[in-house]
């Protein structure tokens, strides 16, 4: 265990205790009690050291040469990533993404052996609808932070009271400031039963779940084992690909014959995605993750290319009118990942999934979900799921729509866009 | 280009050539500029010598690894094992001392030159026996010129050796573009073929007329492509690791296909073996095929890059996990952490990833090769070709033996062995 965590857990109890809440024995001992289920609150508050030591870091990083291309063909580009740890080394204040942090309630509840964080903000409209959303990798709860306004309290957003959310926002085991786990199993399965249980002790008889990246998974996994009180869950990141479709990727045989444009759009997408190699980080956390875990826990500029090598970065739409802001927003999510020390745990959920594309409806086993799905597909996502495979893979699909800008994250990058569809999506189920 | 590379390759060459006098001063104070000079044939005498500093900044750096949690399974299934990398770490930064090894590389007669704008280091040993026969000995990833240390006296003078003046090899080691001291490209281009025909024009400029090629790993895709160029003057080659492998064999691997039917016993093994790396062991590969760049992290951590190099295949990683529990096997941990130092010395951690971007070639696929060829197999490589295989790639072999002992880094593990073979291997040929 890190310093870092460990400091962390004690600040953590510390305020606990100060609030009055929980004795400060069980505060403190909570990684060795029997289930324990009360909620704690929980303030992050990162020791200053650890952030001398991470500026020092960063200024001794040793670099590599320029790549030998004059693209990304190689990877991310020496003049893009060096730039950017040298703000983080210099201009960036952790201070603020803390605040945002701290500024919303947050919580602690031990879930099956392992300490889950989570925001939880009530809306103040009577008859809000519960929701828990799930980040993904290289993300974060920063991801969602801008969605909390507008979905807790729509008016205020130019939007109806009808339309309130209570917001649930958990970290997933091994990501954050939740707990990292010990022990094997915790996949998108674990984590939804955990996420089902959570819900129940909020006291929620009745809600709905969210998810992008390693969030779709994770909610469609809720869908698939349907516990009590869930009504349907939204994804941006479906399962859609048809199983003639994913042999035809498999083999690198061409399209198969009677697609239509949209499907052979999408066919080509995820073919040249395949050629470019672009999951072969999925492919490394996913079969060695430990093994890179070394270079990306002990080195902030190989931590943050490594995130920035996703390919939703890549496409990043940039959710301000204002670019210069986006920096600090990327550097949250990193920093975040750096100072909970969570590189390598996080890189084994992958491991957990066997590595294996969330894009295929067989082995995400949609045809076992019948409780209703919606979808919403952004163009800059990695793959646009046209709709005759969406209804194909997801029989009681209840919402479907195409929307004009946005990607991979897009409730980080359109966070009104996205809290449309997400209102949209879910008014048949309140 | 780091400033660590940089001085150090300013103070061996430049001290060591005005030591020797051989060259004008102003030519010998540039020799980092090499590549913007017009073509220079000139071979010029190279002695490693690293500054105190790059040591003691390496000493530092481990010493400061913020490291993972430990894996959450109790075997190497999630990669390198935290234990073995704490036990690497601590000798690493404690007992280990590089000036060891380098001692021992400027005992070997070194030199380089500039090929095609990149300047080549290599060792150069003239056997004392007349009509001894030149081989040029290529290393791979991740290793270096390091392994292949143990068996150069023993190829040069063999009547201390066990063996005969008959036996007697020239031995011309060279360090792979982009590793170790050899110089790292900075334009696209240098490939396993461009490598080949760089090696045909060294060992001409040495003044070779009549010469036989070795190599596993990388060393066999370059002495397979000098095969396939076929120059007059090359007249066998020697691997340990041939591409072998028949197109339906390929394709049922690549798409996770059962074995075909039919398979003889060692065919059937080799299968197994292919298949295990292929679902488990490939993504540093991958990773290194499509997004060298992005490794950051292992240039940046030196237990990053341990990590990384110690991943190659799974029996050798299982070998050097043994030798850091206390168990000295074919290596020792002063072999391991020579080649990793030199990797992080020379800072070529990235450089040397650029060669699996450039590599077009289908690793295990047969290559169309019509000159005579010999073939060890070591049980623990990534796969232990068949006699059936190996027959039909190569048409002319005049060797082939199935060893008993020994992995992927067969000349540094297993010497002897490995010395026996090339002394059998080219015995009909001179």
């Amino acid at each position: 265990m890190s310093f870092l965590t460990t400091s962390v857990a004690v600040l953590l109890a510390a305020s606990a205790a100060a609030a009055g809440l929980i004795p400060t024995r069980l505060a403190a001992q909570s990684a060795t009690a029997a289930e324990d289920t009360s909620i704690r609150p929980f303030r992050a508050d990162i020791p200053e050291e650890a952030l001398v030591e991470l500026r020092r870091r960063i200024a001794a990083t040793r670099w590599p040469d320029q790549e030998t291309v004059a693209d990304q063909s190689q990877g991310i580009q020496l003049a893009k990533i060096k730039p950017l740890v040298e703000y983080w080394g210099t201009g960036y204040d952790w201070r603020k993404a803390e605040a945002k942090l701290n500024a919303l309630p947050q919580f602690m509840t031990r879930i099956d052996g392992v300490d889950i964080h989570f925001i939880h903000v009530r809306s103040p409209h009577p008859n809000a609808l519960p929701l828990v959303m799930t980040h993904g990798w290289p993300g974060s709860v920063f991801e969602l932070l801008k969605t909390v306004g507008p979905l807790t309290d729509p008016p205020a957003h130019r939007g109806r009271a009808q339309d309130a959310f209570d917001l649930v926002l958990p970290s997933m085991p091994g990501y954050g400031f939740s707990g990292k786990p010990t022990d094997t199993g915790w996949g998108p399965d674990r984590i939804a039963r955990a996420w089902a249980e959570l819900m129940k002790r909020l006291g929620y008889t009745r809600y709905v779940a969210q998810g992008g990246d390693w969030g779709s998974p994770v909610s469609s996994a809720m869908a698939r084992q349907a516990p009590a009180g869930l009504l349907g869950i939204h994804i941006n990141l479906p399962a859609i690909v048809p199983p003639e479709v994913a042999a035809a990727l498999a083999t690198g045989a061409g399209p198969p014959a009677g697609l239509s444009e949209k499907e052979r759009a999408t066919f080509d997408e995820l073919s040249a995605a395949a050629k470019m190699g672009n999951r072969s980080y999925a492919v490394m956390m996913g079969t060695r993750p430990q093994t890179i875990g070394y270079a990306v826990a002990d080195s902030p500029a190989g931590l943050a290319a490594w995130m920035l090598g996703h390919p939703g970065f890549g496409t990043w739409t940039y959710s301000s009118s204002d670019p210069e802001k986006s920096p600090d927003e990327v550097l949250d999510d990193v920093s975040l990942y750096w100072l909970t020390n969570t590189a390598a745990s996080a890189g084994r959920l992958y491991w957990e999934y066997g590595g294996r594309s969330p894009a295929f409806s067989a082995p995400e086993r949609t045809a076992e979900i019948s409780l209703p799905v919606a979808i919403t597909v952004f163009p800059g996502e990695s793959y646009r799921a046209p709709e005759s495979w969406a209804r194909r893979a997801y029989r009681n699909l209840i919402y479907f729509h195409e929307v004009d800008r946005g990607g991979h994250f897009a409730a980080w990058e359109q966070p009104e866009l996205f809290t449309k569809e997400i209102q949209a999506a879910f008014r048949p189920l309140r | 280009m780091s400033l660590i590379t940089t001085s150090a390759m300013l103070l061996a060459t430049s001290a060591a050539v005005f030591a020797v006098g051989l060259i004008p001063t102003p030519l010998a104070a540039q020799p980092a500029l090499a590549g913007t000079a017009a073509e220079d044939d000139a071979i010029r005498p190279f002695r490693v010598d690293i500054p105190d500093g790059a040591l003691a900044d390496l000493r530092r750096r481990i010493a400061a690894t913020k490291w993972p949690k430990r894996e959450t399974v109790t075997d190497a299934s999630q990669g390198v094992q935290l234990a073995t990398m704490q036990a690497l770490a601590r000798y690493w930064a404690t007992e280990y001392d590089w000036r060891k090894v380098e001692a021992r590389l400027n005992t070997l007669p070194q030199f380089m030159t500039n090929i095609d704008g990149l300047d080549i280091h290599f060792i150069h040993v003239r056997s004392p026996h007349p009509n001894a026969l030149p081989v040029i000995i290529t290393h791979g990833w991740p290793g270096s010129i390091i392994e292949q240390l143990k068996v150069i006296d023993p190829l040069t003078n063999p009547t201390a050796h066990g063996g005969s003046a008959s036996d007697a090899f020239d031995v011309v080691i060279p360090s792979l573009p982009g590793h170790g001291f050899s110089g790292q490209p900075t334009a696209p281009g240098w490939d396993p073929q461009h490598i080949a025909r760089a090696w045909v024009a060294l060992m001409k400029r040495l003044g070779y007329t009549r010469f036989v090629a070795q190599g596993g790993d990388w060393g066999d895709a370059v002495s397979e492509q000098m095969a396939v160029q076929a120059p007059p003057e090359l007249i066998a080659i020697h691997t340990n690791m041939p591409a072998t492998v028949p197109d339906e064999i390929a394709k049922a691997l690549q798409f996770g296909d059962p074995a075909p039917a039919g398979l003889s016993t060692d065919e059937r093994h080799a299968f197994d073996q292919l298949d295990f790396f292929y679902k488990h062991g490939l993504a540093y590969a991958q990773e290194m095929s499509n997004r060298p760049q992005t490794l950051y992290g292992i240039e940046d951590s030196p237990i990053g890059l341990a990590a990384w190099m110690l991943d190659h295949d799974i029996r050798s990683y299982e070998l050097i996990a043994r030798v850091f529990d206390g168990q000295p096997e074919g290596l020792t941990r002063d072999d391991i952490l020579d080649n990793v130092t030199l990797y992080w010395l020379t800072n070529t951690a990235v450089s040397s990833a650029r060669l699996y971007w450039e590599n077009k070639l289908a690793f295990f696929a047969p290559k169309n090769i019509t000159i005579p060829v010999a073939v060890s197999v070591f049980p623990d490589e990534i796969y232990a070709a068949p006699r059936s295989w190996a027959e039909k790639a190569f048409p002319r072999m005049i060797h082939y033996n199935r060893l008993d002992k020994g992995g992927h880094f067969a000349a540094w593990e297993q010497p002897e062995t490995f010395v026996r073979e090339l002394r059998a291997a080219f015995k009909p040929l001179r």
